[in-house]
């Protein structure tokens, strides 16, 4: 609790309530998937910033290995008819 | 669209013949065109998007290196929580921003990445089809 009330008073332009800072983490909370954080509507602000972060590091994750797996799916495929059915799976 | 922008990004990736590089190398100009595509998607408005197309841009070896001091404009947060602080290295331009627009931030930042990540395993595992099915 208090290390939210001393962030309110470094905020930067104007003072910063703990409601706009309860109702961004919130906001947060509600993009992080289900099965991290339960259906609980009461999570503390520290865990929805720990499961972020691991969120967060999960994806930097996945993003480097789907890029290995697109590097060695690029050198296997005939990439113009890969793409002409990827295009038209995503436009459909 | 922030698809066609990564395909046409990868359909430039040269696998094969003179120009052609090593799977890492390949694999790492992927990563970095997923997010510069994430990043110009997203557009100017967001910090993290500026911060992140700036990173890309910045690439090491080319042209002269600026020392850092002459770079930075703003000072950064000083930390107090860890969890903060944590967040403040994981989003990109997170350093320098007041808590609040942090957690903007972070909120649309997770949101992108979700997305590409959706976006590349689509691609993955249609591709992986088509290879089956030749």
């Amino acid at each position: 609790m208090s290390a939210r009330r001393s962030r309110s008073r470094q905020a930067g332009a104007g003072r910063i309530t703990d409601e706009q800072i309860d109702d961004l983490m919130s906001k947060l909370q509600a993009i992080l998937p289900e099965a991290r954080l339960g259906r609980n509507d009461r999570v503390s602000a520290a865990k929805v910033l720990q499961e972020a972060c691991s969120y967060i590091r999960s994806l930097h994750r996945e993003m480097d290995d789907l890029s290995e797996r697109l590097s060695e799916l690029l050198s296997t495929t005939e990439m113009s008819s890969a793409q002409a059915a990827v295009v038209r799976s995503l436009l459909m | 669209m922030v698809a066609l922008r990564f395909l046409r990004a990868l359909s430039l990736v040269r696998c094969s013949g003179p120009g052609a590089r090593s799977p890492s190398y390949r694999a790492r100009g992927i990563r970095r065109a997923a997010y510069a595509c994430m990043a110009a998607s997203a557009g100017p408005r967001r910090a993290w998007s500026r911060a992140l197309l700036r990173k890309i841009r910045r690439r090491p070896g080319r042209g002269l290196r600026r020392p850092r001091a002459v770079i930075r404009r703003r000072r950064p947060v000083g930390g107090g929580d860890p969890l903060e602080v944590a967040l403040r290295r994981l989003v990109p331009g997170g350093g320098c921003m007041e808590y609040c627009r942090l957690l903007e931030e972070a909120a649309d930042y997770v949101k992108c990445l979700a997305m590409q990540v959706r976006l590349m395993q689509t691609i993955v595992d249609s591709a992986s089809h088509v290879n089956s099915i030749d």
